[in-house]
């Protein structure tokens, strides 16, 4: 388990934007009535984004009171689920996957990127204060190990050399694409496809 | 091996259209109405004789999990979650079907769910998957448009809505009754059973979980018959099944083979082979994080199907193949492990909340020889106590890598005990 606590420096108030209430309205409709609870997660995420990555005291308040949470009820989810920061993050915050099948494939040296071009320690902001990094459990694309997902995307295939330019690349504002590194569109075998070849498939064509 | 015409997931890879017309054309939606207007019994029937096990782990038949729901509505409504919270070390298979090939899961639920008299479906989709949440959101659009969804689904006569929800990052949430305490927003901590969710599920009524394989590949039954499928693989382990394969192979890569297919042709057609070559293999585990590794003696002539797996002392898993050559650190890949479980523990249960930070302390020690040669003994009795003492398979999913350690490499734990201990007399 891990421990999370929520920062002492918390904002007096937090509200969704406009847009955000209006999606927020939306989303309650896919529950039943007396159910509101059930969109707790997906508005924390949502309350995450635009309070800059990070759940403070003022989000729980402001989220217990539009679905009749306990404010307890509320905290309890965000420190039982790994993807609401208690603390403040770098705006390009790097997950690095580090579980067995990354780590069969090199996330050692990414992880070593980070802690030369970020902080040395993780969780902790960059001197720039625009970055931080954590290492977290299997993300899921381990077909194309190692990866980061860095903010909302998944970068994939990845290698020493290739994480360093990414970082830079971020740092200097310019931009950079998601997903495999090497050129695989997603998980097909590199090179010749072993599968899925039959033009017969596709109506002979495509 | 598979043929491509018998391959469900022609868009795997996503190179071709994952919208609706390119899924058409790919035969997904092609009489769905049809099939729902044979009836409840006669999808069940045929689900049941096509002999799929569910693809999440467990391998229970599919069939018979729908037939647990009951037939007569008491006035509570009927559910249909899909387990789409992929979180298994080694696992990448359900995320390409629901970016690629996100209609023929869509089409799945509507069926699936028909046949369970549920109006209503829930995705519980992994957090992280932000991009497959995207593209999943716009298919269920586009199949609302298109009257596939909604009020006589597809022309089916059956009212139908399906939403997506998601989690936030808990490993836990892929156990059934921990997905549903987290989608009522509480922890996800898993349920008791008795009662079990066909009776008391989400919100207190009926409900069915299943994983996203086990519900995409079910139009692609019904429209090519039970006997299609059931005569591909093993009698008990049929049809098709798509891998995941990771770690030390020269291309790693899912793909949809037929189940009962040798771990090592595997590899050697679809992986581009162990790197190295196959006699520079060291072991395998062959179903994702939870079940025991295989060394490679046994790896030299094992088929991939759930009682092939079960006659060697592993298991299929979710078919996460997760290779290790001769240069792998065997004891470290496994404490790597034993920190995600401690990790992913929810807490509930001592035995899991207890015993795997427990495994985990052992075995970084045993990583660099610090240990007596008695703890191994100690070890495998401590997983022992955590193994089926748990409400959860979480337990059980801790202790199994550490005792396929134990059970194949106790001589590399007891070298390293010896070769420490030696160099701590040198000093």
């Amino acid at each position: 388990m891990a421990i999370s606590k929520i920062t002492k420096d918390s904002a007096e108030a937090f509200a969704f934007s406009a847009p955000k209430l209006e999606w927020a309205k939306k989303q309650l409709e896919k529950y039943p009535a007396d159910r509101k609870q059930s969109c707790v997660i997906p508005f924390l995420w949502e309350a995450q984004k635009e309070n800059g990555g990070y759940v403070d005291a003022a989000v729980v308040r402001y989220l217990s009171d539009m679905l009749d949470m306990a404010e307890i009820r509320v905290y309890e989810v965000v420190s039982f689920y790994t993807m609401f920061n208690t603390a403040p993050v770098g705006e390009h915050f790097v997950q690095v996957c580090t579980t067995t099948p990354c780590w069969l494939r090199g996330s050692d040296e990414i992880v070593k990127v980070c802690k030369n071009k970020i902080a040395r320690a993780a969780n902790t902001l960059s001197e720039d204060g625009k970055f931080s990094w954590m290492e977290v459990e299997c993300l899921g694309a381990c077909a194309n190990a190692p990866m980061v997902q860095i903010n909302d995307n998944y970068f994939e295939d990845l290698d020493e050399t290739i994480m360093a330019e990414i970082l830079d690349a971020l740092a200097e504002g310019k931009d950079v694409t998601p997903g495999s590194q090497k050129g695989r569109k997603s998980s097909e075998p590199f090179g010749e496809l072993t599968s899925l070849s039959d033009p017969a498939l596709y109506g002979g064509a495509e | 091996m598979l043929q491509d015409k018998d391959r469900i997931f022609t868009n795997l890879y996503g190179l071709h259209d994952w919208r609706l017309p390119g899924a058409r054309k790919r035969g997904a939606w092609d009489n769905t109405g049809g099939l729902i207007q044979k009836g409840r019994d006669y999808i069940i029937d045929e689900m049941k004789a096509s002999g799929l096990r569910g693809r999440g782990g467990a391998g229970f038949p599919t069939g018979l999990k729908w037939s647990f729901m009951p037939k007569e509505n008491d006035g509570r409504p009927h559910y249909l979650v899909v387990n789409a919270d992929e979180s298994e070390p080694g696992t990448c298979k359900d995320r390409e079907i629901m970016r690629n090939d996100p209609h023929i899961l869509l089409e799945g639920c509507l069926i699936a769910g028909f046949s369970m008299g549920a109006n209503t479906c829930y995705i519980y989709l992994r957090g992280e998957y932000i991009e497959v949440r995207h593209r999943l959101q716009a298919a269920i659009d586009e199949a609302y448009e298109a009257g596939l969804l909604g009020k006589n689904a597809a022309g089916s006569g059956w009212d139908y809505d399906i939403y997506l929800h998601h989690g936030a990052g808990a490993y836990i949430c892929g156990e059934e009754t921990a997905l549903l305490e987290s989608l009522e927003g509480k922890k996800g901590q898993p349920r008791l059973k008795p009662p079990f969710p066909a009776n008391m599920g989400l919100y207190g009524c009926p409900t069915t979980v299943n994983n996203v394989e086990s519900i995409a590949v079910a139009p692609t039954i019904l429209r090519r018959g039970s006997s299609w499928f059931d005569n591909l693989g093993r009698p008990g382990n049929t049809g098709t099944k798509i891998f995941s394969i990771s770690g030390h192979v020269n291309n790693p890569c899912n793909v949809e083979e037929e189940m009962g297919i040798s771990l090592r042709e595997l590899i050697e057609r679809h992986a581009g082979g162990v790197r190295g070559g196959w006699d520079n293999l060291l072991a395998i585990i062959p179903g994702g994080s939870s079940v025991p590794l295989l060394p490679k003696e046994i790896c030299d002539t094992v088929l991939m199907d759930f009682d092939s797996l079960k006659e060697v002392q592993s298991g299929l898993g979710t078919a996460a193949v997760i290779v290790m050559d001769k240069s792998t650190d065997i004891v470290k890949a496994i404490a790597r492990l034993a920190a995600f479980y401690k990790h992913e523990s929810c807490g509930q249960c001592t035995p899991c909340r207890e015993g795997t930070g427990w495994m985990w302390r052992v075995m970084e020690r045993l990583v660099k020889g610090e240990a007596q040669k008695s703890e191994i003994d100690m070890l495998w009795d401590v997983t022992k106590q955590v193994e089926g003492h748990t409400i959860c398979a979480l337990g059980d999913a801790a202790a199994w890598p550490v005792q396929g350690l134990i059970r194949h490499f106790r001589k590399e734990i007891e070298d390293r005990i010896d070769a420490n201990a030696g160099q701590v007399a040198a000093e």
